[in-house]
């Protein structure tokens, strides 16, 4: 049962959960087809990060669909950024580094830059989960002990 | 030029925010003001008068395209510029709170004087 | 269309005056989101989409951000303004700067008229050459893609330094052992050494 004592109402917590998911396809939509479409990863990766970010004000932080990433932000922004790496790393066996390896398809079809889809992707885990997880620091000055006022202490 | 020189007088006002506001808060909106103010500079430098988004439809002349787009490359460094700014205001965030957990005042007078 | 620019460029302008001038902090930080979302719609007009997209998403954040801030601090706008020689200052900052700037703009070609050379470049053979039909993303990660490495590892540290200043709430780095060093002095050892007992 949803707790309405951190966060907000017991209204909002149960929209937010299906909310949530709508919010997270579309993020994925948006960098998926980047290439065709306006969007591409950086829109995507703030998008989801934004689902997040309310996921997080509606359920108080402790509980709730994104408390389940609070220990894996670290992770997925690393593996953001090592797709990227990686993507770009593989075009030294083909030629020179980052360059576009993979095998094309017909204009204007998903299929017709599958680097860039790959790229847009890595980019969004790499912004989405740093973006949040600069979102959880800031959250996290709330559960600081209360700071002595004179001079000694404190850091 | 009146869009150029009205951006650039936003720049100013973001400036004017970060020196001269004594609230650490206020500075930081200051902050975003300038950011606002340099990614619409840059955009606006690639603006073409009656020219649509740089995308290329189906069916469409790549040369018609070419000629009557918006300038492309303005828009690629603002697209990261964003994200890297709202990185930047969060680290200042974080900053600003952490002062005031040890200092007690969002004010940089009154921190001057706490200092020591 | 120019007067639409210029009247949406005004009400950022005058937007950002009011909320840099306001007493009241929480006022102040909705009104700079206000700006933000004008922002936004001129990028619209300015024909870059993406740009716009995410303009809006990262002004929700920041609005966010600012809120839980201004709401953790006390809301203290102390209403006196900072000596004369600070102001004045500022002030003369901001006039040199923005002079200086006209000046250097004028020297440009006329607002809508400007063209990069390597643009045209890019818009006639982007397609070709990477198969990508938005020409923004083709540029930002095949033909400029370092660019975008570098962006990765800036928002990395960026985020990096804003958990360094949260680690006296973590309890690691030297001032959470210190705290916790005072705190319970004859308590059992540190955490790496309870291995025995588990």
């Amino acid at each position: 049962m949803p707790s309405d004592r951190d966060g907000l109402s017991v209204i909002v917590q149960v929209v937010t959960r299906w909310i949530l998911v709508l919010i997270v396809v579309y993020g994925f939509g948006v960098a998926f087809f980047g290439h065709l479409t306006p969007g591409g990863g950086f829109a995507g990766g703030v998008v989801i990060a934004c689902g997040f970010v309310l996921a997080t004000l509606a359920f108080g932080g402790r509980s709730g669909p994104a408390a389940a990433f609070h220990r894996r932000v670290a992770s997925l922004e690393a593996a953001g950024a090592l797709t990227y790496l990686g993507m770009a790393a593989i075009g030294w066996t083909v030629g020179h580094f980052m360059q576009a390896w993979t095998p094309r398809g017909a204009d204007f079809t998903l299929a017709s830059a599958p680097f860039l889809v790959v790229l847009n992707l890595a980019i969004l885990l790499k912004v989405g989960a740093g973006l949040f997880a600069g979102f959880m620091v800031l959250v996290l000055f709330d559960r600081a002990p209360a700071a002595p006022r004179d001079g000694k202490g404190g850091g | 030029m009146t869009f150029y020189a009205l951006t650039l007088a936003l720049l100013g006002v973001g400036l004017y925010g970060l020196l001269a506001k004594r609230n650490m808060l206020k500075k930081v909106l200051g902050l975003v003001i300038l950011d606002y103010a340099v990614n619409l500079l840059l955009v606006a430098v690639g603006y073409r008068a009656g020219g649509g988004a740089p995308i290329l439809l189906p069916g469409e002349d790549p040369a018609a395209f070419a000629a009557g787009s918006v300038d492309p490359l303005p828009q690629a460094l603002v697209l990261t510029s964003i994200v890297i700014g709202l990185g930047a205001t969060m680290l200042l965030v974080a900053m600003v709170l952490r002062l005031h957990q040890r200092y007690g005042t969002l004010d940089v007078d009154r921190m001057d004087r706490l200092k020591g | 269309m120019d007067a639409i620019l210029i009247g949406l460029a005004a009400f950022l302008l005058l937007g950002s005056v009011a909320a840099l001038e306001m007493k009241n902090l929480l006022s102040a930080v909705i009104t700079v989101g206000v700006v933000g979302m004008g922002l936004s719609i001129l990028f619209l007009l300015l024909g870059a989409p993406d740009i716009a997209i995410t303009q809006v998403v990262v002004e929700v954040i920041v609005v966010t951000v600012m809120i839980r801030a201004t709401t953790r601090t006390a809301d203290e706008e102390s209403g006196r303004p900072r000596s004369l020689a600070t102001v004045v200052a500022g002030v003369g900052a901001m006039v040199l700067l923005v002079g200086v700037a006209v000046a250097a703009f004028a020297a440009l070609p006329a607002f809508g008229a400007a063209r990069a050379v390597p643009s045209d470049w890019y818009l006639t053979h982007a397609q070709r050459a990477t198969g990508a039909a938005n020409v923004v993303t083709s540029i930002v990660l095949d033909f400029r893609g370092y660019d975008t490495l570098g962006e990765a590892t800036v928002i990395l540290v960026a985020i990096a330094s804003a958990l360094v200043l949260a680690r006296h709430v973590t309890g690691d780095g030297e001032s959470g052992r210190a705290r916790r060093g005072a705190a319970a002095p004859a308590d059992a050892p540190p955490a790496g050494e309870e291995a025995p007992r588990a």
